[in-house]
């Protein structure tokens, strides 16, 4: 309780002093407008429906794409760690790949998809797999190998073993893989966004480009407020109870 | 299958060590870690060998659990070959090997789970059983990062009694735990040991510690790992490590030992 009212107050503070200082007469309103005309926008927008739709096609496209890259991603990272084969392949081309930042799929993408669904969920699925599949294969080669023959003495053997210890066991770095993952197709769908109009659904980064083009900052600061609180959601809902999990199993997640 | 039956004690097993070796090739050169080893070990004796770092001595236990194979010779365990591990042989090992990932009463589930012919509620009690006889009874929910040193050993203990193995094969499991602990553990082992009637195959360097818990004890000289001299400790238990009786069979068992590895020149006992 007390935790939430310091961030409430410190909050208040920041938007006190952006209203004062945008309501000063040093800056542009129309450049720098304050707190209370981005409210007015995100009431209006929130009202005739055009953010809930927009929200709506955006975490659509981001979810579908995120959970494609983990159901690529995860199966791909435990035959790196597990197969020399996938490891001397798979293993160096996600190394290379999430190197590249995932934006620079984008025109691949139009060129191979043009303006579809497609195309967005390309990017995405780009920007979370290759990461996915490091992470996994880093987190089963750094389980200590006395866990599995622990196991096999109990009589756990092949799926058993996949399914019990070792993924289990690489947890730690699994949610780490995901969450920046996560992340990865986050930004990668925003830059698709925002560089791509796609006729058949119109997302959040569209409407930020759109407000950049009409000179509506109101418009384009709320929309960055929508994405930030998207961001702080996904890692209250996705990532914060396997991290509570983890930290409480494991012992970790204390400075003391 | 009824809990009471699961419960009951099994027949203990007997173990048949048959001209094993087995070598390991490092940069440079080839270690013979054990070299043609033969042991006879009986129904319910418990055994300890004793030897400094590197006379092959876990190497055998893990060869007798069949974590790895040797390069020749055989082991049979109650006159069957081994070369796999086993649910009649249960292992504890010196690093606890508990798993983060699960609770302590989930670290005591997790044999149990893959042993066929219980349902999920007797899994329980069996559980519940253990936790009880090695004194954890109150602490079934808690982490494994919770507990100290010696009650991680304990739970270690109680999986690997679980899913009542005939033979416990236990490479070093106090070696890491302070003196105080370490007592309290020889008291409590050796009443499970009498309790549960298993074979126990016990690895330590501690040589006191052997004459302490085994009924016999046997010692390992390395490169190349050979069994050199055996003792028989006769004394009647339950044995206190701090009595003077056992002060000369340790003393005695050192001699031999210091008497082989002189050369060596490593530390081969507390």
């Amino acid at each position: 309780m007390k935790r939430a009212l310091t961030s409430i107050i410190f909050f208040a503070i920041l938007i006190g002093i952006w209203q004062f200082a945008a309501s000063s007469g040093k800056f542009s309103q129309v450049m720098f407008p304050p707190p209370s005309n981005v409210a007015e926008y995100l009431w209006q927008a929130i009202t005739d429906g055009t953010l809930g739709s927009a929200t709506l096609v955006t975490v659509k496209r981001l979810l579908i794409g995120y959970l494609a890259g983990l159901i690529l991603g995860i199966p791909l990272g435990l035959f790196t760690a597990k197969f020399k084969v996938f490891q001397d392949t798979v293993g160096v081309l996600a190394l290379g790949m999430q190197a590249l930042p995932s934006v620079c799929w984008v025109p691949l993408a139009l060129g191979w998809f043009g303006q579809t669904e497609a195309a967005m969920l390309f990017v995405v699925v780009m920007g979370t797999l290759w990461s996915v599949i490091i992470a996994t294969s880093d987190g089963v080669r750094s389980m200590p190998p006395i866990y599995l023959r622990a196991a096999k003495t109990m009589g756990s053997s092949g799926l058993h073993s996949w399914v019990r210890v070792i993924l289990p066991a690489s947890l730690p770095y699994l949610v780490g893989g995901m969450k920046q993952g996560w992340a990865f197709a986050w930004r990668s769908l925003m830059a698709a966004e925002i560089f791509v109009t796609i006729l058949t659904g119109f997302g959040l980064g569209q409407l930020l480009h759109y407000g950049r083009e009409l000179h509506a900052m109101d418009q384009v600061m709320a929309v960055m407020i929508v994405l930030i609180v998207i961001g702080l959601l996904a890692d209250k809902l996705l990532f914060a109870p396997w991290e509570r999990f983890l930290h409480r199993r494991w012992g970790t997640g204390t400075l003391k | 299958m009824s809990i009471e039956h699961e419960l009951k004690n099994v027949a203990p097993e007997r173990i048949e060590v048959d001209r094993i070796s087995k070598s390991f090739t490092t940069k440079h050169h080839v270690v013979s870690a054990l070299d043609s080893i033969s042991l006879k070990i009986s129904e319910g004796e418990f055994v300890c060998l004793v030897g400094p770092s590197g006379c092959g001595k876990s190497t055998l236990l893990n060869i007798i659990a069949g974590l790895e194979q040797p390069d020749s010779g055989s082991v049979l365990a109650n006159g069957e070959p081994v070369d796999a591990p086993g649910r009649d042989r249960m292992v504890m090992f010196q690093e606890h090997a508990l798993f983060p990932w699960l609770d302590v009463m989930g670290n005591v589930m997790f044999g149990l789970k893959l042993k066929p012919g219980l349902n999920d509620r007797e899994r329980l009690e069996v559980a519940e059983y253990y936790l009880h006889l090695v004194g954890l009874e109150k602490f079934h929910h808690s982490n494994i990062h919770e507990l100290s040193g010696g009650m991680k050993q304990r739970v270690a203990l109680a999986r690997a009694l679980a899913p009542n193995p005939r033979v416990l094969l236990m490479d070093e499991p106090f070696a890491a735990l302070d003196a105080l602990t370490r007592e309290q553990l020889y008291g409590d082992i050796q009443k499970i040991w009498e309790a549960r009637r298993k074979t126990i195959i016990f690895v330590t360097h501690n040589v006191r510690e052997a004459a302490c818990l085994g009924d016999r004890v046997i010692l390992f000289s390395p490169n190349p790992g050979r069994i050199r001299k055996e003792f028989a400790v006769t004394l009647p238990r339950p044995r206190d490590i701090n009595s003077v009786e056992l002060a000369h069979y340790s003393t005695e068992i050192t001699a031999a030992l210091k008497g082989f590895t002189a050369g060596v020149g490593r530390e081969a006992s507390e």
